[in-house]
């Protein structure tokens, strides 16, 4: 079980988290002008990095606000939390094969 | 006699506490301290099972958790465990514990006939046998079941409780051998916090086995002080009957610990074992070493074991597993085992040494103490049915690859063998780190920890034990520090240093015939695989060692290859000529030994299982006897039936009652968000399909809402309650997913947007009055509030006191009728039910229950999100479009517009009426256009609700149809067994299409 580090309160175990997928994609402004694949590419498909990955949490059973964690799917290791609107830390970013 | 092969003296048992129990019915005696095991052989029972397959005579091979041969059945009834092993099973008065897998008993076991015809078992013999036709799985299922069963389950339920406790520690330490002690104590005098686990009922590990001595006591003595000074310090939890199971992420721990096993009188107030989740700072792991057999010809006959467990029976125990004793090795190191038998009075017949030179310290012991050692020789064959009675021993060629010379035979009634040591690196392996193959131990090792954990002492490939000592002292210290803990170093406590080498690494002793030719060498004893059986599987081309694995199923019993893993690599190394380290080593993963399900339930069980909500009028619900169905956690009433009514009954009176006079329903659970902030209704606009800034306080607005792939998610009505102020209602079962789904967009896309979330569903008890005298009967309990039609139309609220409390109205409608919907504050709930009861009787006001108010909303075609839609369907499939602006954007607009959903041909939402009206349609029936005599048919859509309505005086229904907007009037039919129901498409509103009785 994880130990995800709440920009709010701080380290707390997996199961108090809710997972949000990918990070840093915001929603289309106008929707109606962008393309049915670029559309669908926001709505259905999201990166499956193996390795640093940046990823949307929500501490459901807790603070109950959303946050942004650096996260290597492959280790586990935590990179990070910030919260919504801010920059990410500085990674050493890995991809691994 | 009893206990005749019990030495003495000596042991760590009580001889002071006899205790008595049975085994397969027969009455023995052993003493406190002993295993289940251990009291057996000091009993002379060495035949204990049969094995999985060829049901072969099996006896105690081992002293612990590695044991792959003795799985006993404990206790009777309920409480019965199957699947132990009699080696871990500490004794208590009045144990009973049978054999499992044997028919009809242990003696004379029918199955044993498998091994006359052990040639329709080879390797992968249930793929090849079971795979066809399917048809006959059933019956190949039961006799695979009865051949090669196991334990059996208890079909009662389980008697016991368990529990669950969460922990934090500075340093978990796994293991209370010499390294796990030294890391405990080293840990421990620094001041950080220690949890020590380990699966026995005693501290000590190996030094409880040995003669070691460290700083110049028995080691068992030292062992004892540590656990004294550990005791003494508060810092520090002693979990022993603990075995650490598993190594999940981020130093994550799972700890079983056994409280009542071992109890004669079971205390019926404690759990019987506790499951411990512990997040520790630092890990070290201590978990010692598992011994190797050797892979001979019939190396499986009772009274062949491994030689530590020889050993540990001899001095642990005070127990003579045998009169005359063969020591079968490649290594210097099990010696020991020789040397502490023939001290107590065991005949070493000889020690068979497959090392050419065989040379080391204790190796000249042995000869020094008149042990006849055979170099360069193995066991050729074994003899003896039920207790191994001779053996056949020769001298082996240079490569150790065939026999080289005449047999000679030793007569013994025990072999003590030894393959070398596997170190236990389940854990380091379950957390991730790397392993490394030590061509000196030929085993592998730890290598790179990837979490904040280290090994210490055997399990780390140490065996010296001045070594081990100072390795579990060094991690000790290490976790200490890395914990953040200032660390004095301690001095190292004095010790022998011998490890068990030399060795020769041969991994299958040759006999007179060639494997597979003549008698059987075991790799894996839980699951019979043979050497045989790994050579037949690279013959037929699975040269992966997990392939060969699963198709052997080597290493896949209970045991999980504690003892068999690396034998069957040096197997298939020497068949293939490859070396082990390019083989690849399988992944551990947990449990490390069996968990039990209880343990994973813990409390969460029974009434405990799922949190049950319950409205503020579920006792007079409960009262008038209404039967309940679940919404989310909610215990809703399905439908209330009155003396000799069924629930058709029941229902189709609740119907009538309410269109013709009153019904009442409790709708206390729908979900209540309250929403307030200046940009309420800009929020309201982008999560709802229509407008929402035109809502003046007082109205209401019915709201569909869509996830961002254009399906309906929830709908509900929202009310206006002030200047940006709202209440919004969502499904009763979709009220949580519906505020984390809004609470995400504000928080993640509109950050901007001044909006605050706060659920009130337990705020208020809502009591829904529905049909023509709905408004009479509000009028009579409230002074304050103007019914009238004019001054409170439909879609709108009103506040004041109705019953003599506080109450928000809300004229809105489910059930197609006149309704009025009163929310209270929530402990009123009862009180505003009793009074609308008592006022109503005039009007035979009747409770209906969720199956009434699904049969009137279905009469009006109302959707219920969920059953009409199950995340499939759009506002157009169901008819709404109307409800989809077109001056704004909403969450889901969008994909409404991609090609796929425009498809005419898309399911759309529909009424049916079958031909018949006495028919009632089965909700999912799947209909089609055109019969055939059989399926396949062409599936056009599914029956999504079907009621038989009093109100129509027919059966009808509501259903997705493809294209069924256009195909009004058409027919379909819904093919069922024995026959076919044809039915009309219709418009799905069935009553009062133009609303006037809502709006009455
Ligand atoms: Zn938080």
């Amino acid at each position: 079980m994880l130990l995800i580090p709440c920009p709010y309160c701080g380290e707390r175990a997996e199961n108090e988290f809710s997972y949000g997928g990918e990070a840093h994609k915001p929603r289309p402004e106008v929707p109606e002008e962008i393309s049915d694949a670029t559309w669908a590419d926001y709505v259905f498909l999201q990166k499956n990095t193996k390795g640093t990955y940046y990823e949307r949490w929500i501490h459901s059973h807790g603070c109950r606000r959303w946050f942004n964690l650096v996260r290597d799917t492959l280790t586990h290791e935590i990179h990070g939390a910030y919260r919504m609107g801010e920059a990410p830390p500085k990674v050493d970013e890995k991809t691994y094969v | 006699m009893a206990q005749r092969y019990r030495l003495d003296k000596g042991g760590r048992i009580d001889r002071d506490r006899p205790v008595d129990f049975t085994f397969n019915g027969r009455a023995y005696q052993g003493y406190a301290g002993d295993t289940l095991g251990s009291a057996l052989l000091a009993n002379g029972v060495h035949l204990v099972g049969r094995s999985f397959k060829y049901h072969r005579p099996r006896g105690i091979f081992s002293a612990g958790a590695e044991e792959a041969n003795a799985l006993v059945q404990v206790g009777e009834g309920a409480a019965t465990l199957a699947d132990l092993k009699a080696t871990q099973v500490e004794l208590y008065e009045g144990l009973s514990a049978r054999s499992v897998n044997c028919y009809p008993s242990l003696d004379f076991d029918i199955g044993e006939v498998n091994s006359l015809a052990s040639k329709l078992f080879p390797a992968g013999f249930y793929y090849k046998t079971f795979m066809w036709p399917q048809a006959g799985w059933p019956m190949y299922e039961r006799f695979i079941r009865k051949a090669a069963g196991l334990g059996e389950a208890p079909l009662e339920p389980d008697p016991d409780f368990y529990d669950k406790r969460y922990a934090h520690a500075d340093v978990l330490v796994a293991g209370a051998g010499p390294a796990g002690l030294a890391a405990a104590l080293a840990a421990a005098r620094s001041g950080a916090r220690v949890i020590l686990a380990d699966e026995q009922h005693e501290l000590g590990g190996s030094l409880l086995s040995g003669r070691d001595e460290v700083d110049g006591k028995p080691g068992s003595d030292w062992a004892a002080e540590a656990e004294r000074e550990l005791r003494a310090n508060e810092n520090v939890r002693i979990l022993p009957r603990s075995v650490v199971f598993g190594y999940y992420d981020h130093n994550w721990i799972d700890i079983l610990e056994n409280l009542s096993d071992h109890l004669a009188n079971k205390p019926a107030d404690a759990p019987r074992q506790r499951m411990w989740k512990v997040r520790a700072n630092q890990v070290v792991l201590a978990t010692g070493a598992i011994e190797r057999p050797l892979v001979f010809r019939d190396n499986d006959r009772p009274g062949i074991m491994l030689a530590s467990a020889a050993r540990s029976y001899v001095n642990r125990w005070a127990v003579r597993p045998g009169e005359s004793a063969v020591l079968f090795t490649n290594n210097d190191g099990a010696y020991a085992a020789a040397l502490d038998m023939k001290a107590a009075g065991i005949k070493i017949a000889a020690a068979v040494d497959l090392r050419a030179e065989a040379e080391g310290e204790l190796t000249q012991a042995a000869r020094d103490a008149g042990i006849e050692v055979l170099a360069g020789h193995g066991i050729a064959a074994t003899e003896g049915h039920k207790r191994v009675r001779r053996v056949k021993v020769a001298p082996l060629s240079a490569d150790g690859r065939s026999l080289a010379g005449e047999a000679r035979t030793l007569n013994c009634d025990l072999v003590a063998m030894s393959g070398g040591w596997n170190p236990t690196v389940h854990l380091h392996s379950q957390s991730r780190g790397k392993l490394r193959f030590d061509a000196e131990l030929a085993t592998f090792v730890p290598d790179r920890a990837v979490q904040a954990e280290r090994s210490a002492g055997a399990c780390n490939g140490t065996f010296g034990l001045a070594d081990v000592l100072g390795e579990g002292f060094a991690a000790g210290e290490a976790a200490a520090e890395a914990a953040g803990f200032s660390v004095e170093k301690a001095p190292r406590p004095q010790a022998g240093n011998g490890k068990f080498l030399p060795a020769r690494w041969l991994w299958l002793t040759p006999s007179s015939k060639p494997v597979g030719h003549g008698g059987k060498h075991f790799v894996d004893f839980q699951n019979d695989v043979t050497a045989a059986d790994l050579q037949l599987a690279l013959r037929e081309g699975y040269t992966s060692v997990e392939h060969v694995k699963r198709y052997t199923t080597t290493g896949m019993g209970t045991d999980q290859g504690k003892t068999s893993n690396v034998n069957a690599l040096g197997v298939v190394s020497e068949f293939r000529g490859v070396p082990i380290e390019e083989l690849g080593v399988t992944t551990f993963r947990p449990p490390y030994t069996p968990v039990t399900f209880g343990a994973w339930g813990g409390r969460d069980v029974g009434d405990l299982f799922d949190p049950i909500r319950r409205t503020p009028m579920h006792s007079w619900h409960a009262r008038a006897g209404a039967e309940f169905e679940n919404v989310g956690m909610w215990k809703r009433p399905w439908y209330y039936p009155k003396a000799g009514e069924g629930m058709h009954e029941a229902v189709q009176r609740e119907s009538k009652a309410a269109r013709e006079s009153l019904g009442i329903l409790d709708a206390t659970t729908l979900g209540r968000i309250d929403i307030q902030g200046p940009d309420s209704a800009e929020f309201l606009n982008r999560v709802y399909t229509n407008g929402w800034k035109t809502l003046k306080p007082g109205a209401i607005r019915y709201g569909l809402m869509l996830g961002e792939d254009g399906m309906v998610m929830d709908d509900g009505v929202t009310a206006c309650l002030g200047e940006n102020h709202y209440l919004m209602h969502t499904t009763s079962g979709g009220a949580a997913e519906v505020l984390a789904h809004l609470e995400e967009y504000l928080q993640t896309e509109w950050p901007e947007l001044q909006v605050y979330l706060t659920t009130v569903t337990e705020q208020y008890a809502t009591a829904a009055i529905a049909g023509p005298n709905a408004r009479k009967l509000l009028a009579e309990l409230t002074d304050d509030i103007d019914v009238d039609p004019d001054a409170f139309p439909f879609m709108s609220w009103r506040e004041g006191t109705v019953a003599g409390v506080w109450a928000r109205v809300m004229r809105i409608s489910f059930s197609g009728d006149l309704s009025f919907e009163i929310n209270v504050e929530a402990h009123n709930g009862l009180h505003l039910w009793q009074t609308l009861m008592n006022a109503g009787e005039k009007y035979n006001i009747t409770p209906y229950g969720t199956e009434t108010m699904h049969v009137l909303r279905a009469e009006k075609g109302f959707i219920i999100v969920g059953q009409e839609t199950d995340g499939t369907v759009t506002p157009v499939d169901l008819g709404m479009e109307k409800l989809c602006s077109t001056k704004k954007d909403f969450i889901g607009k969008r994909s409404l517009s991609r090609p796929d959903m425009q498809d005419p041909n898309r399911k759309q939402f529909v009424g049916l009426l079958p031909d018949d009206p006495n028919e009632v349609l089965e909700e999912g029936a799947q209909l089609v256009e055109t019969v055939k005599s059989q399926p396949p048919m062409d599936m056009v859509g599914h029956v999504t609700s079907s009621y038989m309505s009093p109100n129509l005086g027919r059966g009808f229904a509501l259903a997705l149809v493809k294209g069924g907007l256009h195909k009004h009037g058409q027919k379909v039919y819904a093919p069922m067994p024995g026959k076919t129901i044809a039915c009309t498409v219709t418009s799905p509103v069935f009553f009062d299409p133009e609303g006037e009785r809502l709006r009455a």
